[in-house]
């Protein structure tokens, strides 16, 4: 009923050819089509998207120029605000920055060790890309798969530029995850007799997608949220840590929060700190819409830049290949890539595939901005964009009536609300903002180039090379939030409460920014995007 | 944008807390208040119906019925007065999973107000999701956890259904409760993972890794090239 006669005219040709479609597949690209097409068409390549920054430890680096702007400002704190002589308002071992999923990991393996814990977060506990993430989680415990096997998948698509430690320490520590997790209670789908019920993802070469319907992501972090109210770890909502707090010898101290609803400013001791706030999609890099929740907007990133941490694949970008395009109520919103792990297919004007439905992500994205840019092959929609359809009743023709309804409930009804009926009428997609790839440097035990500050989760970079698997991500934030969790207790169980509290790393970034000539206008970490009057 | 386009776009009138605002008809309520000026920090999370932040409360003028939705996933209506629930002070029984089985004695020492349910289906009909809370509430009463959690699973916590609850039941929480006894109690372990997971620990997995993690970038590439892909 949405959709108009112009498009319900074109529609035609996909339901036309869609029986002609069942069981036929497409042919995977080549390693040399699939270096073109990237080359040509993936925003990460594109060079009039990303500038060199010009300040930091990091100076020269490429990143996209929203992402630059943001590392390149001012603190939103005047330095005379606060008084860290004072008493701090807390005082722990082990504080934790972001209540996602990472945080909320972080937060229980160092709570079992011991360590007096506070997570404190910008949002709600929970308000993350974790309680999104909708595909799965990957992890290598069945019979014909190997964490090796994964191992290869994972760089593989990685574009073989992940740090060998990290992806080594994400597919060894998977099936401990999915075993954590569900010991738990988190609640996997599962057939009668226990067994797992796994799925490909793009670029899987085993059945190893792990699902809890499409609302994976949302039934992790709710047990995990559930778990750390159980452990009664204190936990401070609306609260955004805006400044890294670090001690005489410039090691991670503790941080400096804001209260959002106050404007109160307060600040937090701690022996070791975790920096688990998430992505940036919300800096709309090159003016994508994005799949990211409201609070994305790279606040971890910039404040352990300030304090020194290094930065790795900063300029790397993940474009998930089907973002809602129409209605536009739906535009940027994430369309499950188990969408197409169930057999829909991205097609063309003319209802003809294209691409492979199964190819990685980056590549699938390029190859949709191809249909639509170079070959002209889009859907034109009311709204003055293009786009292409993903044959989602396809997915009903070959499981049978009802499989949407049962495997996609999420996903069902969000387009109802908008009167579009998924199982029998094809959405309209195209690339959609979805993850940074990179992000602060760590080890295999989270560990950054700052003494003393770990960093988990999607703001850590290094395991995903340049491209991340799905699935890939939901695993991630769970196996460095665990390990980041346990070695900040361990750590700090041998020392002594740091000394010397100071901002001293924030004046000397000001100078720096002065003489490149950044305008003292800008001002940062975001906190939250503008959308009023827009 | 031109005045041509802008005259275009039909406006409604909306009420945000009363207060009247005109807004192009195509925006969510969470859109329209951010296009009226509002910078969310309550009541917006993730802006795709999947975090339960944006739970409203609407009435269309001439009309008595409250209707609810979630403000990102909700499309603006003429005479639309609105106001959201950005938080209810619902409250949570704190439990060790180890400690406690999927029994109604253990449930009902952690949630008595369950088994107060006067079967009046408000929650049912305030739920976003088109979830039958009053069923799984009975469920829960019945020690059918497997059902509960079923039934309860596309929950968003939300806490609308709590707001309407005559006898306080905070359904959200108990059926979260419900679904984690079941995940650990009365879903079967998979057959195999624990035997992978301790293959992991005692260290059997090694050896096949560490011999790629040793690999240089050309031997890999053939290796990815050329891997066999399960059907």
């Amino acid at each position: 009923m949405v959709y108009t006669p112009q498009l319900r005219e074109l529609m035609k040709k996909v339901e036309e050819s869609r029986s002609s479609r069942v069981g036929v597949v497409y042919p995977r690209m080549s390693p040399e089509e699939r270096r073109e097409v990237l080359q040509k068409f993936h925003p990460d390549y594109i060079e009039d998207g990303f500038r060199n920054i010009e300040v930091g430890i990091d100076k020269g680096v490429r990143m996209p120029t929203e992402m630059a702007d943001i590392f390149e400002s001012y603190s939103r704190l005047k330095l005379n605000e606060i008084d860290l002589a004072a008493e701090p308002d807390y005082d722990v071992d082990v504080l934790i920055i972001g209540g996602g999923g990472a945080g909320a990991s972080a937060a229980l393996e160092a709570h079992k060790a011991g360590a007096d814990v506070l997570v404190t977060t910008k949002l709600r506990f929970g308000d993350a890309n974790t309680m999104m993430a909708q595909g799965g989680i990957q992890a290598a415990d069945k019979e014909n798969d190997t964490p090796a096997i994964h191992y290869l998948d994972v760089i593989g698509g990685g574009r073989l530029e992940n740090v060998p430690e990290l992806a080594r320490a994400l597919v060894m520590d998977a099936p401990l995850v999915i075993k954590w997790l569900e010991d738990m209670g988190a609640m996997f789908d599962k057939k009668e007799d226990g067994t797992m019920i796994t799925g490909h993802g793009g670029g899987t070469s085993r059945k190893r997608m792990h699902t809890a319907r499409d609302y994976t992501g949302a039934e992790i972090m709710r047990t995990l949220r559930d778990e750390v109210y159980n452990k009664k770890i204190n936990v401070v909502e609306f609260s955004p840590a805006v400044e890294l707090i670090v001690d005489q010898k410039g090691r991670a101290a503790g941080a400096v929060l804001y209260n959002l609803e106050t404007g109160q400013y307060l600040f937090a001791r701690a022996k070791t700190v975790i920096i688990a706030t998430g992505g940036s999609g919300r800096l709309h890099y090159r003016g994508f819409p994005t799949s990211n929740h409201y609070g994305a907007t790279a606040d971890g990133l910039i404040i352990g830049y300030r304090a020194g941490a290094k930065t790795i694949y900063a300029d790397s970008i993940q474009y998930h290949p089907t973002g809602g395009a129409y209605p536009p109520q739906l535009l940027g919103l994430l369309v499950t890539e188990k969408t197409r792990g169930l057999g829909a297919t991205p097609l063309n004007i003319n209802g003809e595939q294209f691409v492979y439905h199964l190819e990685t992500r980056d590549v699938e994205s390029s190859a949709i901005i191809r249909e639509c840019e170079e070959r002209g092959l889009g859907v034109p929609l009311p709204t003055g964009i293009t786009a292409v359809w993903l044959d989602s009743p396809l997915i009903e023709l070959i499981h049978g009536e009802g499989t949407i309804e049962r495997q996609l409930p999420a996903m069902l009804r969000q387009f109802q609300r908008f009167d579009v009926d998924i199982r029998t009428e094809p959405m309209l997609i195209y690339p959609t903002l979805h993850y940074q790839n990179g992000g602060l440097l760590i080890d295999d035990s989270a560990r950054s180039s700052v003494e003393n500050l770990l960093v988990a989760g999607e703001t850590a970079g290094g395991i995903h090379g340049t491209n991340r698997l799905m699935g890939n991500s939901l695993l991630d934030i769970i196996v460095f939030g665990r390990r980041a969790g346990r070695n900040a207790a361990e750590q700090s169980k041998d020392m002594n409460v740091p000394e010397g509290l100071n901002l001293d790393h924030i004046e000397s970034y000001h100078r720096e920014l002065e003489q490149s000539g950044v305008p003292a206008d800008r001002v940062g970490p975001m906190l939250l995007p503008h959308y009023t009057h827009r | 944008m031109s005045e041509a386009g802008k005259e275009s776009i039909k406006m409604v009138d909306i009420y945000i807390m009363g207060k009247h605002y005109a807004v192009p008809e195509t925006l969510t309520i969470m859109d329209a208040m951010e296009y009226a000026g509002y910078r969310l920090t309550r009541g917006c999370g993730c802006r795709a119906g999947f975090c339960g932040a944006c739970a409203t409360v609407y009435r269309l003028a001439g009309d008595y019925e409250l209707k609810v939705g979630l403000a990102c996933q909700t499309r603006v209506e003429e005479g639309m007065y609105l106001a959201q629930l950005p938080f209810f002070p619902g409250r949570k029984a704190d439990f060790d999973l180890e400690e406690i089985k999927p029994s109604v004695a253990d449930f009902a020492r952690l949630y008595p107000e369950v088994f107060r349910c006067l079967g009046c289906n408000s929650c049912s009909k305030v739920c976003p999701q088109d979830i039958d809370v009053m069923q799984y509430i009975a469920y829960i009463q019945r020690g059918d956890f497997a059902k509960a959690a079923d039934l309860s699973f596309d929950c968003l916590m939300c806490g609308l259904c709590v707001s309407r609850c005559p006898v306080n039941i905070v359904h959200y929480n108990a059926a979260l409760t419900a679904r984690r006894l079941y995940s650990r109690y009365i879903a079967k372990p998979d057959p195999f993972l624990e035997q992978r997971t301790r293959a992991i620990e005692e260290g059997t997995m090694d050896a096949e890794i560490d011999q790629l993690v040793a690999a240089d970038k050309e031997k890999l590439q053939k290796l990815y090239n050329n891997r066999e892909i399960e059907k």
